[in-house]
């Protein structure tokens, strides 16, 4: 389904040497320049846009620089933001590496943070460490379920897993709408309906002396585990098989519903814990501002990282940024919230575009008469 | 007693007219959906097509004074759009489904960008055609003021589908849906027929935006479209990429929207954001229904990305 390519056949072909000398590049060298090089032409077409918008490029990008990362108060904005496009960037990833395009973060988020919420409540006189387990576990339960219900329809029913998490999404907003206008709402809360307060005291607390909260942690801590498991393990490998060529993958024994399943469970499990975070370190309850486009940030970010878990911690910080930067443009160039959105558009767009420069890129002839044609003739 | 018969039949009118009014884009966007996909792609980005339709039509109406203007300039921006997504897709590594979530972002972004000013003010709409002038009733006069788009689309319908079926480009966008490589064989440029099924696609959803922001609900504001442009997918899928079944797929959904406000109307408000779910619910339900992991469903392109 998804273009990833999984092995790189030209590397393993003994006719193109790996050399100075005119020849083929490291797989990781090229991701790096071709998405490198992406991000330049998309701060062109960035500037074009504002430029044609009327306002200086150069002052802009100087404003995305000072609110994402200017002093130490933009960075601590911009790694709170990140915390949760850490984790809704994995739900986009994990599936993708077993070939599934997964855009079910939102819901996952969502319903994270509705359970961690409901979960909180319960647990509002018990120990602190328990109350934020028990949250935290449920968000990643409730999560898992949600995304992994994608995955179930998808290998045992068929149904496209984009459109059915597509539309899980919406049903999630749905619910805890219904919810929280309904049964689960805190009467004391008249403008912004939200559940009971899950109590201060099992709220998260924050990283050393900073503002940035131990969501952020989380989120690294969930990127390098899953990183270890997607390149170190063996269900990793198993990813990339079925993610490569499911026919084959399930004549070589490996069970092809399960690796689905599981990879649906992993990244909706992430997500849920993003929205749990959302509850258990921001917000102290569940209500609308869950649905703030966490999710939709984070496919941007997976698609970024090349679906990578290690290569979202960048990613999801420099995304960060440019939402933590929205404020001050908006204070600054009186620019709407609305550009956050154009910027990440049209960034998307161009790594997906970027994808078409895999394997054309090689290393220049350095010198003339040691070229590959030489080589090969020999 | 006269007034309950009145209100019984006055409701059932309401929900007819209300699956029309809110049906309306759904069937443009399930028809430009449908003619994209029996090309062989998925546009998964009509939704904001049909936001950015919405916006453009709005502006231009505001400031020409004229709707079908701005219907055409929206039109023209679905054109745009549809085409970024048909040239990107054109290499075969860039994946469809990530670029139509892309140019989604990308053309709502822009959009609500350049739709600030456009909040406040309030355009000239479109017109709409009375058929309710035998009743005296205003529920029902107001449930069958029906919108000269609505049956524009309506005429759409059956155009679409003789194309499909008879004329020989309709023919040439099937070849190149069921197998690229049977067209390419035959002389037949797929990657342009794909272009231009995906413009004009684009097109029809953009109209439909158009019509969200000049008739009903008629301004334009950030919130105005509720994922009909996601949804036209899973309902071309219902539809059997059939633009008749579009068409009774179209109404089904509209009367499912509006569910929620039209039981409110009549003093049921337990389920509100339940009922609100309802479409959702049930494009989910039908295709866990009608779908298959063993075999490909009836009517689907061969060159489908499942």
């Amino acid at each position: 389904m998804t273009d990833q390519r999984k092995f790189n056949y030209r590397t393993l072909s003994s006719d193109e040497p790996d050399n100075l000398f005119g020849g083929a590049m490291p797989k990781a060298l090229e991701a790096v320049l071709i998405t490198a090089g992406a991000l330049l032409i998309s701060v062109l077409l960035v500037a074009v846009f504002f430029l044609s918008a009327g306002h200086q490029p150069v002052e802009v990008f100087h404003t995305i620089y000072r609110g994402a990362f200017g002093s130490w108060f933009s960075w601590q904005n911009t790694l709170v933001r990140a915390a949760p496009l850490l984790l809704t960037a994995l739900c986009t990833a994990i599936p993708a590496r077993a070939g599934l395009i997964v855009i079910g973060g939102e819901g996952a988020v969502v319903l994270g943070g509705l359970c961690a919420a409901v979960t909180g409540f319960q647990f509002l006189g018990a120990p602190p460490l328990l109350a934020m387990t028990a949250m935290l576990v449920s968000g990643c339960i409730a999560g898992g379920l949600w995304i992994g219900l994608s995955g179930f329809l998808r290998h045992y029913r068929g149904v496209n897993e984009t459109i059915s998490s597509l539309l899980l999404n919406y049903i999630a907003i749905a619910v805890l709408s219904f919810l929280v206008f309904g049964i689960l709402r805190d009467p004391a809360t008249l403008n912004k309906p939200s559940t009971h307060s899950i109590g201060a005291g099992n709220m998260l607390g924050t990283l050393g002396e900073s503002s940035v909260h131990w969501g952020f942690g989380f989120g690294i801590l969930f990127c390098v585990l899953l990183w270890f498991l997607c390149k170190r393990m063996t269900f990793g490998y198993e990813l990339a098989l079925v993610g490569g060529n499911p026919r084959a993958a399930r004549l070589a024994g490996i069970p092809v519903g399960r690796v689905i399943l599981v990879s649906c469970l992993l990244g909706g499990a992430a997500a849920g814990l993003a929205g749990a975070i959302e509850v258990v370190a921001v917000h102290g309850r569940a209500n609308a501002s869950l649905a703030a486009g966490y999710g939709y940030a984070g496919i941007l970010v997976a698609f970024l990282a090349r679906h990578n878990p290690l290569a979202i911690v960048p990613f999801a910080i420099l995304l960060g940024g440019i939402q933590a930067s929205g404020g001050l443009l908006q204070r600054a160039h009186d620019l709407p919230d609305a550009t956050v959105a154009v910027i990440q558009g049209l960034i998307f767009l161009v790594i997906l575009a970027s994808e078409m420069m895999y394997g054309k890129l090689r290393f220049p002839r350095l010198m003339p008469f040691r070229s590959n044609t030489t080589l090969k003739a020999t | 007693m006269a007034e309950t018969d009145v209100g019984f039949w006055g409701v059932v009118i309401a929900v007819l007219g209300g699956a029309i009014r809110v049906g309306t884009p759904f069937l443009f966007v399930s028809l430009g959906e449908c003619l994209t996909e029996r090309s062989g792609r998925i546009n998964l980005g009509l939704e904001g097509n049909l936001i950015m339709g919405a916006m453009a039509g709005y502006a231009v109406s505001y400031y020409s004074q004229s709707p079908w203007l701005g219907v055409a300039v929206a039109g023209g921006t679905g054109l745009l759009l549809g085409a970024i997504h048909a040239l990107l897709c054109q290499h075969p590594r860039v994946n469809h489904i990530a670029v139509g979530i892309a140019l989604m972002i990308f053309a709502t972004g822009v959009a609500f960008f350049l739709g600030k000013p456009f909040i406040q003010p309030s355009a000239p709409q479109l017109p709409s055609i009375g058929l309710g002038g035998w009743s005296d009733s205003p529920v029902v006069r107001a449930a069958l003021d029906i919108n000269a788009l609505f049956f524009l689309g309506l005429l759409l319908v059956p155009a679409l589908h003789w194309f499909l079926k008879y004329a020989r480009w309709g023919l040439m966008v099937r070849v190149a849906g069921e197998n690229a490589n049977a067209a390419l064989a035959l002389g037949y440029k797929v990657k342009q027929i794909r272009l231009l099924a995906t413009m004009f696609g684009g097109m029809l959803a953009s109209i439909g935006g158009a019509y969200l922001s000049l008739y009903y609900p008629g301004s334009w504001n950030e919130g105005l479209s509720s994922g009909q442009g996601l949804m036209a997918v899973a309902l071309v899928i219902f539809a059997r990429w059939n633009p008749i079944y579009c068409l009774w797929a179209s109404l089904l959904f509209g009367g499912a929207a509006a569910l929620g406000p039209s039981l409110q109307s009549i003093g049921i408000s337990w389920g509100y954001f339940l009922f609100n779910a309802a479409p959702y619910v049930l494009t989910l339900g039908i295709m866990i229904a009608t779908s298959s992991a063993k075999q490909t469903l009836a009517g689907m392109p061969g060159e489908f990305v499942k």
